[in-house]
């Protein structure tokens, strides 16, 4: 005998309740702490921030403990949680101009002031597992050798290009761009609200796109300019003390890409840039950033849509997002009875009246 | 009407539940042309009553900005405004909420009327009446079952409003604690 | 001092110690409730256009009724009687969720009975029982544009409603009867309302659709697509059709195995491993009534086993 589903109520408690056992895994081994997250899985946290749009190495790392390691549920769990906080002001632009680099290399330029400085990347070891960080109470590495660290403050590298105009410069805009958590996507959107989108965008998704450039889909050629991993002081202006106070420091990856330009009537030919810039150390996601953002900005530039997916600025941003795309890809798990039932009637109905159709035309 | 000492006071006292039970009375009136119904929880510095301020309290923020028509651009509602819903005041043209009475708010000038593709990016008005009444012009249209009658201040402007549906204002008209309101998608008929 | 009007979400949250002490009144900060009011406002004004809104990122995922719960947060009162359905039941495991978030924000009474409820959010049915003038109906809206499936971009529908240029739409319906003899299209039904702006009526079943001119205020959420629209009491809404091929509001035909009734949209129900259907009213709280009152359909058990 047929008993409708009840108990929803029950079965959800019971599932958390399950969640959290599997979350914990087995008892026998120690919990992970945070700060083990924090600095032993610092790529992810970093991730989980630049997505997550909060800079918060402490919030990131829990959610990753509470997500399990599923970083978008990570994500999620962080955006969720910054919606309620307050807002008690807008911070002045960050100057990346005086980033304390770790890291920061350029591939169109040997060498320039502040040097090429490879930092901690993964870029030349060579990809074998390492069994010796299997065994358990390996003892600490030995500190790196350090380097004097540079006081000057480490000049871009677009800006040796944009002296000699060559580079195609991007005159500053005080404006108040549109805060794209505040308003609505309507489009065109424009470049501020592009690399807010980018900027928290799917790093697989950027990385799909920007790939999509370099394979002939919105080609144009780019050259890593500059690559620049450090930190900068964030600064609020405080109209109380009439001046701006440094209110703390956050780790930033950069990238500027320069591209060729032909030039079209009314430019000379010359370099064009795409930027890149996110949260932590995120170097895939900052060049992907730069390189999609080069290829979206075809309009501006006069050059020719191709129809190339990364060069459609509603596609681009209207799928980036990982928080909306996964929500609404596993909605599709939650029930569809009446809507699937209606499907039914309605093929049934269809079959029929061709049946019924055939069986006369046979019957011709 | 006792109004508001000064601007720090005459504030919702429960800003979520005042502000939601306000919500929903100009919710309902905007959804039912014709309807009346009271509000409650705000006091603001006359000429403005119970019901204009407390409709500025529960839809009025930063994010929005007010045009004070007339008579109703003094100092005293200004900082009320100002430090109650940190609304930037600013002209006609530019107004998400235009106030004032009605012959002041017929006189601003660009009011606007959203576009053909945003219809929704246009000018709110509150307009407060020295009557209001469930008595006069004949309403058809969404939100009325067969016809609604409202005291309003005149009909020849709402009808040309609201032969530019979808473009167009919607008004609350405020008496004292009453509100009602006309949507621009109310047929206002002669004679009624 | 602060100004009470700007960004003060903290002060805010701590305002209202509904039941948990953590959270404003329904969630949302003041701010946010203030923008999503300015925008249902809108959509009531011009009924079926779709009013972009600034959705905020609930705690739960998009696609599963942010739209919709953002919707009720800011139209609840603490007095309102709350109920929340997912395929006309109340007992599906999104509903109880979401029933149980606004028990926890807004601290409001909940039902499961439809007369009883104030405000009612629901996905993918109308409850059967007639609504009246005392309540408001909030549908979660996964794709809030009729025009989407023809059309994928956004500047582009957005102008064919500017236009009111819905010939696409009416060649689809057209195309659809011409291959199979009847419009495809058998829950999201394309409507004009008010004889203006075409929408969509949310992933109801057809059945539903000439339900969608009553007493009650309809209100659309789509969180993720940043949308808010609405159909005010006794508007005019017509399902898209042709002279030659009526709208047909069809539902499975059967009458409910548990209580008998004829009239109501049905859940098919698979019960056997030899595949042995039952139909049973979607809408849970309508079927149970009708038991409660004595109805009984084929499949009902016998009277004893269902009092006791
Ligand atoms: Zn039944």
């Amino acid at each position: 005998m047929y008993v409708a589903v009840k108990g929803g109520e029950r079965a959800i408690e019971n599932a958390h309740a399950w969640l959290d056992e599997e979350r914990r895994g087995d008892p026998a081994f120690a919990a992970l702490s945070l700060a083990q997250i924090r600095e032993q899985l610092s790529l992810a946290v970093d991730r989980v921030m630049a997505e997550g749009s909060l800079y918060d190495p402490d919030l990131a790392a829990l959610a990753i403990k509470q997500a399990r390691g599923d970083l978008i549920e990570a994500i999620f769990l962080i955006r969720a949680y910054r919606t309620t906080l307050p807002r008690l002001g807008t911070s002045r632009p960050v100057d990346t101009g005086a980033m304390a680099c770790d890291r920061r290399i350029s591939a169109t330029y040997k060498d320039a002031p502040g040097g090429q400085v490879l930092g901690p990347t993964f870029d030349y070891t060579h990809r074998l597992l390492d069994f010796k960080l299997a065994a358990e109470g390996t003892p600490a590495p030995a500190p790196a050798p350090q380097a004097t660290a540079r006081t000057a403050p480490t000049p871009h590298i677009a800006a040796y290009l944009q002296d000699e105009g060559l580079m195609q410069s991007e005159p500053a805009d005080d404006t108040a761009p549109s805060d794209i958590t505040r308003t609505p996507m309507s489009y065109p959107a424009g470049r501020a609200v592009r690399l807010q989108s980018l900027a928290r965008a799917d790093e697989g998704f950027t990385l799909g796109m920007a790939y999509s450039t370099q394979r002939g889909y919105g080609y144009n050629h780019a050259f890593v300019g500059e690559l620049r991993i450090g930190r900068v002081p964030v600064e609020m202006d405080v109209p109380e003390l009439g001046f701006a106070v440094e209110i703390g420091e956050i780790e930033l990856t950069e990238c500027e890409t320069v591209n060729q330009f032909k030039g079209s009537r009314t430019s000379p030919p010359q370099f064009t840039r795409g930027y890149g810039l996110v949260f932590g150390k995120g170097e895939r996601k900052a060049i992907s950033m730069a390189l999609v953002d080069r290829a979206l900005r075809w309009e501006e530039l006069g050059e020719d849509n191709t129809g190339a997916a990364a060069q459609d600025e509603e596609f681009v941003l209207s799928h980036g997002d990982n928080i909306q795309a996964t929500g609404f890809l596993e909605h599709i798990k939650l029930p569809h009875y009446v809507d699937f039932q209606s499907e039914l009637e309605l093929v049934r109905k269809m079959r029929r009246d061709a049946g019924a159709g055939n069986t006369a035309e046979a019957a011709e | 009407m006792p109004s508001a000492a000064h601007s720090f006071t005459g504030g919702f006292a429960d800003a979520p539940r005042d502000a939601a039970e306000a919500f929903r009375s100009a919710m309902t009136v905007l959804a039912r042309p014709g309807e009346i119904r009271t509000l409650h929880g705000a006091l603001p510095p006359a000429p403005l009553g119970v019901a204009a301020g407390a409709l500025l309290l529960t839809l009025c923020d930063a994010d929005t900005s007010v045009h004070l028509a007339g008579a109703c651009d003094r100092p005293d509602l200004r900082d009320w405004i100002g430090f109650h819903t940190g609304a930037p005041l600013v002209a006609a043209d530019q107004a998400d909420f235009a106030i004032g009475a009605w012959p002041d708010l017929r006189a601003a000038q660009g009011l606007r009327i959203g576009t053909a593709e945003y219809p929704d990016r246009s000018c709110t008005l509150i307009a407060e009446l020295p009557a209001l009444d469930a008595a006069g012009a004949a309403l058809t249209g969404p939100g009325i079952r067969d016809t609604a009658h409202l005291s309003l201040p005149e009909t020849a402007w709402f009808q040309a409003n609201a032969a530019r549906f979808p473009l167009g204002m919607d008004a609350f008209f405020t008496c004292g604690a009453r509100v009602a309101a006309l949507p621009r998608s109310t047929t206002i008929h002669n004679g009624g | 001092m602060m100004r009470p009007g700007g960004d003060r979400v903290g002060d805010d949250r701590t305002e209202a110690a509904v039941t948990d002490p953590a959270y404003n009144f329904a969630y949302l900060d003041e701010q946010t409730k203030r923008m999503i009011r300015r925008a249902i406002l809108k959509g009531l004004a011009v009924p079926g256009y779709q009013v972009p809104f600034a959705s905020r990122e609930m705690p739960m995922p998009y696609g599963w009724g942010t739209g919709g719960v953002q919707v009720t947060a800011a139209t609840l009162t603490p007095d309102d009687t709350l109920k929340v359905i997912d395929q006309g039941a109340d007992d599906t495991t999104n509903a109880v969720s979401i029933r149980k978030f606004f028990q926890k924000t807004a601290g409001v009474a909940v039902t499961e009975r439809t007369a009883d409820a104030t405000v009612i959010q629901t996905r993918h049915r109308i409850p059967e029982h007639p609504l009246t003038e005392d309540q408001i109906l909030v549908y979660q809206v996964p794709i809030p544009e009729p025009l989407r499936f023809l059309e994928p971009r956004e500047t582009e529908t957005r102008k064919m409603h500017a236009l009111q240029d819905y010939g696409l739409m009416h060649v689809k319906l057209y195309e659809d009867i011409a291959q199979n003899g009847a419009i495809a299209k058998s829950y999201a039904y394309p409507v004009k309302v008010s004889g203006r702006y075409v929408m969509d009526p949310s992933p109801i079943p057809k059945f539903d659709n000439p339900k969608l001119d009553m007493p009650a205020i309809q209100l659309f959420g789509a969180g993720r697509e940043q949308r808010i629209y609405a159909v005010p009491p006794y508007t005019p809404v017509v399902s898209l059709d042709f002279e030659d091929f009526p709208f047909d509001p069809s539902k499975a035909d059967h009458a409910c195995d548990l209580c008998g009734a004829d009239t109501s949209y049905l859940d098919e129900v698979i019960v056997d491993d030899a595949g042995g259907r039952m139909f049973v009213c979607s809408d849970t709280d309508f079927c149970g009534e009708r038991r409660d009152a004595g109805h009984r359909g084929a499949m009902s058990p016998p009277d004893a086993a269902v009092q006791a």
